[in-house]
């Protein structure tokens, strides 16, 4: 079953073609790297995926919902989760948690569960009480992606969940992402790590606001002759006609 | 020669330096026109304020100050006196013994009216059945001064009958003749522009140029300009000057808007009016660098500005409502607001054409809040992140 | 060229840095590498002059950051690792802003800015808000170099940006370095250890380690085999569990497993998952890297 499928996908600025025509689908339960620099297009395609922007041209449902026409009812079946906009600093977490439990409409005496199972689940039973901002990144991160999957959204956007986050938090955090799609959880993941790229079942490119390459990460690196994502990378980013803007 | 080179270079750093401050200077315009919306409403904002305030609002008059000259001190005069001086609305402040003392007081806003007898009031009132008494308003303030002269006929209206009853004679006759002074046909529109001006020049002085400082704290640009060879005071000093020049806009634009539009007279000294606003707006800029120094985000430093000098600056400077007309704790505290000194004076130089030697009170109060201010955040700001 | 000694700084609770001492030679790219919140930022603003240390002291080229701040503040460029230029302001007027801030004029050092500006001049009457991650950043380093200072204090200047980019970023270090300006830049990349001279781990406010990058490398202990078989997601659990292994970790598309050989042998590890029926087993002893020795030193303090 396919959970996002995007078919000839176009958003245009003016005369600026943001994202050019790009198809693809992700499997339901897949872990898929939406990978590309800054200026390809992933943020503009990335909104436009979660009902936030209309495209300019061509077709996309998510969850089954048309992104043009039904966007209330994509925001009911995706989760979102960014490095910028997370969590309620002054919040406690497990204010945080019943927060969102409650924006996703979660009733009652199930809120009070989830709390409880989302502590254990992080090994955060001891910080109940404790104020985000108080937290280190790597927890608040992890925290975040508990909080954003906490209605078991079919999918979960995931922009640059990772960045500045130590290595061993980092690697806990993925693990978080399996356990999830283990569920049935699709994972949309954007990084500019590329040993992340290798953690996902699927990885697209996107280069000048096309995808040109989608495979996954071992074919990639077999078709274009490669030990690594990030020689793959290079090798298509390189392409780009624009000087990277 | 050595000593040649020595000073070349002086004077080539300093060039530099002086190049550094320029192009601070020009950046900060630079921001201004380039966030178009906040440069219009400032330009606008002014014009809109005079306009709309020129309309009057009336208020109730209470404790109005009054000075006495009574060269007659019979029975009549004293009783009119008390009869006033009973009333809620009236205090008998000063008994003057010339005319001239009567005008000084008003020059110096001291009283809000004054009431002055003819030599023997008594006796010709029995002698020709009538007598008449001067009341002087100062209607810089229209509401105050038509409030005051109403309820001054009134109580004078109310001694006459019980004169004529206890003297059981034919009916006498008192009758009041109003003089308003400064604003005869009792505009509205002459407390707006001391007003406006209050308002505005505290807003774009004091709000402005602490949004404008704690914005590079906030964006992390005060990082990188502190690990730099410019000094904390030039950063400052660079920031205010083109609020300054934007204050000075505006404060031509209420001038004229005042003088040809809601036709203020200008009896005063001009020049003592525009040091009087240039003292204000140091008083304005100094107040906006202390809260700059005090807050590290946009929000709060507007917060601040906005609820500490704004709401005061409406409410006690009498803008809207006359200050004698508050609770004594307001109007001590409206001592502490610079924008109360500042319309005190400028009215009194505007419109009543007083000198130097009428404000002086006022200019010293504020002289001395720019000293003070200047003085506290100069010694805040720091050199380094905290 | 920089010298910290026993430098300690507490923020209210937070300890964000204790006893840092390190040395920096001339034209050395020394990296500061460690994750979010490891005490990176507070240690440049120490020794940019723009904070007071609690404790311990420090001098930049031969200043004392305490006493010299404003000479400081004359011979260092700073680029902080939040993007700090003006947003309203186009690319050509960021510049000549900060060229005149620091009594100079763009003309006078643009040879030493020419590789980089040159990338960003077709977009010259850009505003800076406009512009991506990577030509922030580009034109961020173009105004910290203005004023041809002698020594750089970049603090994540790689941070959000794209590989590319950031592979351009550290070419370019490299060639400011061949130009003889001093270094010190932070990262929470990496891989981006190895582009430095000599790099300082940093966790929780602690060195962890000071040295060349292969030293560093070379210093790890113990056996890293690289495992890897068809079934991934299940495999780390499993391979946790089995004695002899002491830690395992994902990198890339392969499992990094310390181990004890005394425990535990290849042949016998390919054994045991083969008979739990993971197919395609692969297991071959590999060297470590940074990110290994990072997880390793981040570790064993944590355990102190």
């Amino acid at each position: 079953m396919m959970t996002i499928k995007a078919t000839e996908l176009t958003k245009t600025f003016g005369n600026f073609t943001a994202v050019d025509h790009i198809t693809f689908a992700v499997q339901k339960g897949e872990i898929f790297g939406f990978l590309g620099a800054n200026g390809a297009g992933k943020t503009t395609a990335m909104r436009m995926l979660c009902g936030l922007s209309k495209p300019t041209s061509g077709e996309a449902t998510v969850a089954g919902f048309d992104v043009r026409t039904q966007s209330e009812q994509i925001k009911k079946n995706i989760g979102y989760m960014s490095q910028k906009f997370a969590l309620y600093e002054n919040l406690k977490v497990w204010e945080n948690i019943r927060l969102y439990a409650g924006i996703y409409g979660i009733k009652g005496k199930e809120i009070g569960k989830r709390i409880d199972m989302i502590l254990e689940q992080l090994g955060f039973e001891k910080e109940k009480n404790t104020l985000v901002k108080e937290l280190p990144l790597g927890w608040k991160q992890k925290l975040a992606f508990s909080v954003s999957i906490i209605h078991e959204p079919q999918i979960v956007f995931l922009d640059e969940p990772t960045g500045g986050v130590d290595p061993v938090t980092r690697r806990q955090f993925w693990e978080l992402i399996y356990q999830a799609a283990d569920r049935g959880i699709t994972a949309f993941v954007t990084t500019h790590y590329m040993d992340e790229a290798e953690y996902c079942n699927r990885v697209s490119i996107m280069v000048d606001g096309r995808i040109d390459a989608l495979d996954t990460p071992k074919n990639l690196k077999y078709q274009y002759n490669a030990n690594t994502m990030d020689e793959v990378f290079h090798m298509l980013a390189r392409k780009a006609k624009t000087a990277k803007s | 020669m050595k000593f040649f080179t020595c000073w070349q270079g002086k004077r080539r750093r300093q060039n530099r330096k002086f190049a550094a401050f320029s192009s601070f200077v020009h950046k900060e315009f630079l921001h201004i026109f380039r966030d178009m919306w906040t440069t219009l409403i400032l330009l606008l904002l002014p014009v809109l304020m005079t306009v709309l305030f020129g309309f009057g609002i009336t208020t109730e008059i209470k404790n109005g100050k009054v000075a006495v000259l009574d060269p007659s001190k019979d029975v009549a005069t004293q009783g009119i006196v008390d009869k006033l001086a009973t009333s809620e609305y009236f205090t008998i402040a000063y008994r003057v013994n010339t005319e001239q003392e009567i005008d000084d007081l008003f020059k110096q806003s001291k009283i809000g009216m004054a009431i002055v007898f003819n030599e023997k009031f008594y006796e010709n009132m029995l002698h020709t059945g009538q007598a008449q008494i001067l009341l002087l308003a100062d209607a810089t303030d229209p509401n105050t001064a038509s409030m005051l002269n109403t309820y001054a006929g009134m109580l004078i209206a109310s001694y006459q009958m019980e004169l004529s009853k206890n003297l059981g004679t034919t009916p006498l006759q008192i009758t009041p003749e109003l003089r308003l002074l400064y604003n005869p046909t009792m505009k509205g529109s002459y407390s707006t522009a001391p007003g406006v001006l209050g308002l505005v020049l505290i807003l774009i002085c004091a709000m402005m140029t602490s949004v404008a400082i704690v914005k590079e704290k906030q964006m992390g640009t005060m990082e990188v300009l502190l690990v730099s060879p410019l000094r904390p005071i030039t950063i400052i000093l660079a920031k205010t000057i083109p609020y300054f020049v934007l204050s000075l806009v505006n404060l031509t634009s209420i001038l004229l808007l005042s003088y040809f539009l809601l036709e203020v007279p200008f009896v005063g000294s001009f020049l003592l009016l525009i040091a009087v606003c240039l003292l204000y707006i140091f008083v304005a800029l100094a107040f906006g660098i202390l809260i700059s120094t005090l807050v590290n985000s946009q929000l709060v430093a507007m917060l601040i500005s906005g609820m500490v000098l704004m709401l005061p600056v409406i409410m006690l400077s009498g803008l809207l409502f006359p200050v004698n007309n508050m609770p004594l704790v307001l109007q001590w505290f409206s001592c502490v607001v610079p924008a109360r000194w500042f319309i005190t004076a400028i009215k009194s130089v505007m419109i009543k054409g007083a000198g130097f030697d009428a404000i002086i009170k006022e200019f010293l109060i504020l002289l001395g809040m720019a000293v003070v201010l200047l003085g506290v955040s100069i010694k805040k700001f720091k050199n380094r992140l905290e | 060229m920089l010298k910290a000694n026993n430098i300690s700084k507490k923020y209210k609770t937070v300890q964000a840095l204790s006893h840092i001492s390190f040395e920096v030679g001339e034209a050395e790219v020394f990296g500061i590498i460690g994750p979010d919140g490891a005490g990176k930022t507070t240690l440049f603003r120490i020794l940019t002059t723009l904070i007071l240390a609690d404790e311990g002291t420090a001098t930049v080229d031969g200043l004392d950051v305490v006493k010299d701040f404003r000479e400081i503040r004359n011979r260092v460029g700073y680029m902080p690792g939040r993007f700090s230029l003006y947003q309203d302001l186009s690319i050509e007027e960021n510049l000549n802003f900060f060229a005149k801030v620091f009594n100079t004029s763009v003309k006078e050092n643009y040879d030493l800015v020419k590789d980089i500006y040159q990338q960003i001049e077709p977009f010259k009457k850009r505003r800076a808000g406009a512009l991506s991650g990577g030509m922030k950043q580009k034109l961020a380093l173009c105004c910290a170099l203005i004023h041809r200072p002698t020594i750089l204090f970049l603090d994540e200047p790689t941070t959000g940006i794209d590989p590319v980019s950031r592979k351009e970023l550290w070419q370019m270090l490299r060639r400011l370095k061949e130009q003889g300006i001093t270094i010190i830049v932070s990262t929470p990349y990496m891989d981006e250890a190895s582009l430095c001279d000599r790099i300082a781990l940093i966790q929780d406010g602690v060195f962890l380690k000071i040295d060349t990058p292969d030293n560093i490398v070379a210093q790890f202990e113990g056996t890293l085999w690289g495992v890897s078989a068809d079934r991934m997601s299940s495999l780390l659990q499993d391979l946790r569990k089995e004695p002899g292994v002491l830690t395992a970790f994902t990198f890339g598309d392969t499992y990094h497993v310390k181990v004890d050989p005394m425990k535990i042998k290849k042949k016998e590890l390919a054994t045991k998952l083969e008979e739990k029926g993971y197919q395609e087993v692969e297991i071959k002893e590999i060297a470590a890297g940074i990110e290994d020795c990072f997880m390793e030193l981040g570790v064993n303090t944590k355990m102190n």
